[in-house]
């Protein structure tokens, strides 16, 4: 099976580089002058049609220079916590570790485990509580944090945290499918995140 | 062929992420402070209603609603 693999995926390498696309930043905003040419030789009273690109504001464009803020948006279903907010670092918690972004950090996609986030303004600390999410961060220093459920900590109750806690490790160790198993390991995980954060 | 990456115990478990986050998120609130606490479940709160069609017509529709006498 392995023999022909080399084949493949050298076929497909050179398939790819011959149609050379562009990133959506690099393609200008004016529309096809042929088509438009076309279109209005053929309805001349009526403008020619929009296309979605023309609708959405432009990307803003990587700087060449490392920029000194990092513009963050933290986004949960329900509200837009931080919009386009202009800070000096964030630390999210993401599944390989607690990860610092400053300005120019490199495009990372990060999907975030239960923890603590910290936005971190000159001397301000503002921290939050993520259920879980991802995180997208891009070249133009530019951090789109989404998550489920995010709450600062002096709104968890640390006794139910607790009373949790105990709950899910009695489940765990009585747990019979795999199904319930994670059910309660993910109830352990969360529970002792929330722990961790109330305490630390 | 084994698969390469590594997947987590939830993914091997056969749960989706959108499970795995609607779980956490479920335990995050219910460990909240009073009026938040309030706020967040009257806020999840979902209603909706489900009919299957057969024959080009609506079977009778199955209602899902949290808030009770409705």
């Amino acid at each position: 099976m392995f023999r022909q693999a080399s084949r493949l995926v050298s076929r497909s390498i050179t398939a790819k580089s011959t149609t050379n696309r562009a990133f959506s930043t690099e393609v200008p905003s004016t529309i096809d002058s042929s088509f438009v040419e076309a279109w209005k030789k053929v309805a001349p009273n009526m403008d020619p049609p929009q296309t979605p690109s023309s609708f959405m504001k432009p990307r803003p464009s990587t700087a060449s220079s490392i920029p000194t803020k990092l513009t963050v948006n933290f986004v949960l279903p329900y509200a837009s916590e931080l919009s386009g907010k202009e800070v000096d670092m964030v630390i999210i918690p993401a599944t390989t570790g607690q990860m610092g972004v400053l300005p120019g950090h490199v495009p990372t996609i990060a999907e975030l485990k239960p923890g603590i986030m910290s936005v971190h303004e000159g001397t301000d600390i503002k921290k939050y509580f993520v259920s879980s999410g991802f995180a997208f961060l891009h070249a133009n220093s530019v951090a789109d944090i989404i998550a489920v459920e995010a709450v600062p900590l002096e709104n968890i109750d640390a006794s139910q945290v607790q009373k949790g806690l105990a709950e899910f490790t009695q489940k765990l160790a009585s747990a019979t499918t795999d199904l319930e198993k994670a059910e309660a390991q993910i109830g352990v995980e969360v529970h002792s995140a929330m722990n961790a954060a109330l305490s630390g | 062929m084994a698969s390469s990456a590594a997947v987590p115990f939830w993914r091997a478990a056969g749960m989706t992420y959108i499970t795995y986050s609607n779980i956490c998120a479920n335990l995050v609130r219910n460990c909240l402070k009073e009026p938040f606490k309030a706020e967040a479940l009257s806020r999840e709160k979902v209603h909706f209603s489900i009919s299957k069609w057969a024959d080009g017509k609506p079977e009778k529709p199955i209602l899902r609603s949290d808030t009770p006498g409705v």
